[in-house]
């Protein structure tokens, strides 16, 4: 039963940020799910200071506030005429900095583990379970990811149309009447909220891996965004399955074993997808050497 | 005085990737530096920073390959592939990392010291060779100041007047994995991007020149580092690498708001004078086409 937990648990994480990372590497905002990621960790330590236990609505909302904020400052500083990594960096590293201060500061009190927070503990989500009414009702994070796959699921499908078209030509957006600003918000809030979600149990830079390594290699194997999202998808449970077994195997972290094996999967669309892989790329140019150049 | 030096050389380097817009890039290559990190612990068995250094060092250029090749031979933009080579790498290093605390050897305790850093708890002979590598860097800097300022600015031109461009170009990017492999022995793997690019943002809103730009990003992060360190000696339980981190993004803020002809402030006095310059013309001709000129100018001036 256990290994069922951990697996739909990872299934789950790489499912919502699968479909969210496609949008990311659509709009190159991939560092932004890095940046994301590290500087919830101040939303996650006030949230815990203040209610003085590790309730996870809570923290939820710590997080995805600070999220949100780190967006902001991103784009005020961008538009105060900074590199857009730079700006990134500058932000992420300053709200990650605040985090580690004020965790370090009262770690003697609380049991929040800052290993925890940056590689998760995914192994011990099947002992944190929820009851209700005295039923056992499986893990809490399961349920608590389930619903953050629910709401994306939820957005994304409702305004499907209006986040391609934002995706691939934000002016045309604003042309046709799209509130470009309030669906990139939208995006950015789905981020933080999957991000966060994932936090507790597969940690920080697992949830960017998950973010971005199975979208990239979706884009790599299909031209359609629709088939790029359920790709995606796909590609992140298999990491999170793949990865449980071979952490098992070689008795090691399941997060970063997880994301091991999306960099191999990535790997492997890299040189043999059919689209754009270096295999085809190498053939495609074979047979267009072949052919007789037009006289003109 | 090895955070001094190390501010001091890393936002020389910093200066350098901010301008040739690879900002991120310190942050993927501390990330990446981790297997190289555990492999080496894994092969010697001893907890050696010299050799710690080497291992990073070789995965960060293999990283750097990686990106490399991702980005000219597929359709990933740079961000994604910097993000894909970050998160890989990293999670390899996990694995390894947790591998070696499984297998039990009693020596891997420092080893999670390199998530954070921690100068305060460091050895002499630890401080020395950062000392020398750092000091080292500015050396080079110095040196081949011209090259790289060309390189940096515009490489075709670099290329006509006879210079070995693709060499200089890998000579500072190795530059920048050893800053930032010497970094993460004081701040940690996460925050040693901000070394890199936080003094070098915050000498850019005081100087157009390069020569100035660099000796001021060298002078604020050395400030920093001073200033993270006092500050974390002093007060029990705070960690060294987030204050050095902190101090330069004030420094920063104070940069944004009150750097002449870039700042806030300046930028406000810039408007409203240009508002008083324009306005009589406004009243004489008082047409639509003014008013949004008026919005044009003020928009290009910010």
């Amino acid at each position: 039963m256990g290994d069922f937990w951990i697996i739909l648990t990872g299934s789950l994480v790489a499912a919502s940020c699968g479909i969210l990372g496609c949008f990311l590497i659509l709009r190159k905002m991939a560092l932004i799910g890095d940046a994301i990621s590290h500087s919830v960790l101040p939303g996650i330590a006030i949230a815990f200071l203040i209610s003085g236990s590790r309730d996870s609505f809570l923290m939820l909302l710590g997080a995805s506030v600070f999220g949100l904020i780190t967006v902001f400052l991103i784009q005020l500083l961008q538009r105060g005429g900074l590199q857009g990594d730079a700006s990134i960096g500058i932000v992420f590293t300053a709200l990650f900095a605040i985090g580690v201060i004020l965790i370090s500061r009262n770690a003697s009190n609380i049991d929040l583990d800052l290993d925890c927070v940056l590689f998760g503990e995914i192994a011990y989500v099947q002992w944190d379970t929820l009851i209700l009414n005295g039923y056992d009702m499986g893990p809490a994070a399961v349920w608590m990811l389930g619903g953050t796959l629910l709401v994306v699921l939820a957005a994304v499908g409702l305004f499907y149309k209006q986040f391609k078209l934002c995706a691939f030509d934000p002016a045309l957006a604003a042309a046709v009447g799209i509130p470009v600003a309030l669906f990139h918000y939208l995006l950015m809030g789905l981020v933080s909220l999957s991000t966060v979600a994932s936090f507790e149990s597969v940690g920080a830079i697992l949830v960017v891996g998950m973010l971005i390594v199975p979208a990239s290699t979706a884009y790599l194997l299909t031209d359609r965004l629709s088939t790029m999202l359920v790709y995606s998808v796909i590609l992140g449970v298999l990491c999170s399955a793949g990865g449980y077994y071979a952490a098992k195997w070689i008795d090691t972290s399941i997060a970063g074993s997880m994301i091991t094996v999306a960099g191999i999967l990535f790997l492997l669309a890299f040189i043999f997808s059919p689209l754009h892989g270096l295999v085809a790329r190498f053939a495609k140019r074979r047979r267009l050497k072949r052919v007789p150049m037009p006289l003109n | 005085m090895g955070s001094l030096l190390l501010g001091l050389g890393s936002g020389v380097i910093g200066s350098f990737t901010v301008l040739r817009k690879q900002s991120l890039l310190g942050d993927t290559l501390a990330h990446a530096a981790l297997p190289g990190i555990c492999i080496a612990f894994m092969l010697s068995g001893v907890k050696s920073m010299g050799l710690f250094m080497i291992g990073a060092i070789i995965s960060g250029m293999i990283a750097t390959l990686g990106i490399h090749i991702i980005t000219s031979f597929s359709r990933i933009k740079q961000d994604a592939a910097l993000g894909i080579t970050l998160s890989v790498f990293f999670g390899v290093g996990v694995v390894l990392m947790t591998k070696i605390q499984h297998s039990g050897n009693g020596n891997q305790s420092g080893l999670d010291k390199y998530m954070f850093g921690q100068a305060a708890s460091m050895m002499l002979s630890d401080v020395y060779l950062m000392g020398t590598v750092s000091l080292l860097l500015i050396l080079i800097c110095a040196l081949l100041f011209k090259e790289f300022k060309l390189v940096s600015f515009d490489p075709g031109f670099a290329r006509g007047m006879g210079l070995k461009v693709a060499v200089l170009e890998q000579l500072l990017l190795l530059m920048t994995v050893v800053a930032v492999v010497v970094g993460i022995q004081a701040v940690g793997v996460v925050l040693v991007a901000a070394l890199l690019i936080t003094p070098a943002v915050a000498a850019r809103y005081w100087s157009d020149a390069l020569g100035v730009m660099v000796i001021l990003a060298g002078l604020f992060g050395a400030l920093s580092g001073v200033i993270g360190t006092l500050i974390s000696s002093t007060l029990s339980n705070l960690p060294t690498g987030p204050v050095t981190v902190l101090s330069s993004t004030s420094i920063f803020f104070v940069s944004a708001v009150c750097a002449p002809g870039r700042g806030l402030i300046a930028k406000w006095i810039q408007r409203v004078r240009n508002r008083r310059v324009i306005q009589p013309n406004i009243e004489s001709v008082g047409t639509h086409a003014v008013l949004q000129r008026t919005a044009a100018v003020e928009r290009s001036t910010e």
